[in-house]
């Protein structure tokens, strides 16, 4: 081990919450140190080519990438410390374990935010494993930050709003794609993507799933098959498609190993992706000094993660000692504007989900 | 190709059958699967399996994901070369 770093506060993730979240501890007068594990700050944002909707305050009209660049320059110019290539290995009490550059040490912080973001679900199916299926995200990653097209010939898997702007991407890119699968009664994600890439010429199909997927040595052919209302395959109902690539989006995980490593307690919430670390309405986790912010803490958009990041960063650095009357009208400012995030048809189904992890955290306070 | 065939850990290749068997063997929850058959035991530790695992835990034994505990985290999160840990230039 080389060397033990000290800060007030130590942010694990770079994307929009961590940035945020920084940015916002920064405010207070404490000193702040982003560690990310990639070459850049900006998260999943360095990857958004396309315009933003939304409020004025969350960046509407904005390209992600843009956002990113933005909030990075942001941290720089008020002084956060931004450490990229840096993975946070371990958390062990309120010391971090890093390896930058080929060289471990610690990163010992009076408060750390956890916004490690979300990881991309797979699907089992025979032949998911064959070189030519991936994650959507991955594929993304593919096209708009190494400028690299995976494949020519595109079935996508998933008609949630990933599936469907990576779609479009994908055709921006120069891949034909064949149509999306969606295993749902309806579309998933906004209508404005959907139509999107209707427009373009590219069939949506929901009620089906992907059956199979073959080739030799990687991908050239896949089954999709219409379900019941069981959910069952319909016998004779199967087509292939010759393609080179499949993309798999079908929701994504929070990645909470530093939270379970630290003993956060958890609750299973299949709206927010599966086990979220219960937290206050500050994002103060059940382990006291730890917070979390953006979709390690349910997974919902960037405008959210951009606010949660803000009030984990502004109660973290309340909990450091930099709190004040200003700081606390702040947070409530960034309360009412989460609130009216998650209000209208996508958005309140995730209010009661968010609220459910909040009193099973007042239910653990209660009960200390 | 059969359904039993599937492989569901890629980094340990573990077959959805593998687990079936596991797991009618007695071994009904994630830690118990993982420790029989290596399944998340692999270098993404489960990242990408973990949750196809609980699926097929939570289909055999009639529970549903949310009642079902996903295991232990341990560090390293991610693979680290034990030169570094080392203090050694790797």
């Amino acid at each position: 081990m080389a060397g033990a770093e000290v800060t007030d506060i130590a942010v694990v993730g770079g994307g929009p919450a961590g940035l945020s979240a920084a940015l916002a501890a920064r405010q207070t007068g404490a000193e702040v140190v982003v560690v990310d594990e990639n070459s850049a700050p900006g998260g999943q944002l360095r990857k958004q080519i396309h315009k933003f909707f939304g409020s004025k305050e969350h960046h509407a009209g904005q390209r992600g990438f843009r956002i990113a660049e933005e909030l990075a320059a942001a941290c720089r110019d008020r002084g956060v410390e931004l450490w990229t290539d840096a993975l946070a290995y371990g958390i062990f009490d309120h010391t971090l374990g890093i390896v930058r550059r080929g060289t471990a040490f610690t990163l010992t912080a009076r408060a750390i935010v956890l916004a490690t973001g979300a990881s991309e679900n797979a699907l089992a199916f025979p032949g998911w494993t064959l070189p030519g299926v991936m994650g959507a995200g991955a594929a993304q990653t593919f096209i708009n930050l190494h400028r690299v097209l995976p494949g020519r010939r595109v079935l996508m898997v998933g008609a949630g709003n990933v599936g469907l702007i990576v779609s479009y991407q994908l055709l921006q890119a120069g891949a034909e794609v064949l149509g999306v699968v969606e295993a749902a009664p309806r579309i998933g994600g906004y209508a404005v993507h959907a139509a999107k890439i209707r427009r373009a010429g590219v069939p949506i199909w929901t009620r089906h799933t992907v059956l199979r997927a073959d080739g030799r040595g990687q991908l050239e052919e896949v089954t999709i098959a219409a379900l019941d209302e069981n959910g069952r395959p319909i016998p004779g109902s199967e087509r292939a498609f010759a393609v080179d690539m499949l993309c798999l989006a079908v929701g994504l995980t929070p990645l909470t190993e530093l939270a379970w490593q630290a003993g956060c307690r958890f609750e299973y919430s299949a709206l927010l992706g599966g086990h979220v670390p219960l937290h206050s309405e500050d994002m103060e986790t059940t382990v006291p000094g730890l917070f979390v912010a953006g979709d390690v803490a349910g997974v919902e958009e960037a405008s959210t993660a951009l606010e949660e990041g803000r009030l984990a960063g502004l109660a973290a650095a309340a909990y450091a000692g930099h709190g004040s009357p200003a700081l606390e009208k702040e947070k409530a400012a960034a309360r009412e504007r989460l609130l009216a995030l998650r209000s209208g048809p996508f958005g309140s189904g995730r209010r009661h989900a968010y609220e459910e992890i909040v009193r099973g955290w007042l239910r653990w306070s209660g009960a200390r | 190709m059969n359904d039993d065939d599937v492989i569901i850990c890629r980094c340990e290749e573990v077959t959805k059958g593998d687990i079936r068997r596991a797991i009618r063997s007695g071994a009904t929850t994630f830690k118990a699967v993982k420790k029989f058959t290596r399944a998340g035991m692999g270098l993404c530790q489960g990242r990408t399996c973990r949750r196809l695992i609980l699926q097929i835990l939570a289909q055999e034994t009639g529970q549903t994901p949310g009642q079902l505990a996903p295991g232990s985290y341990r560090p390293p999160t991610r693979p680290v070369p034990l030169a570094a840990l080392k203090g050694e230039e790797s």
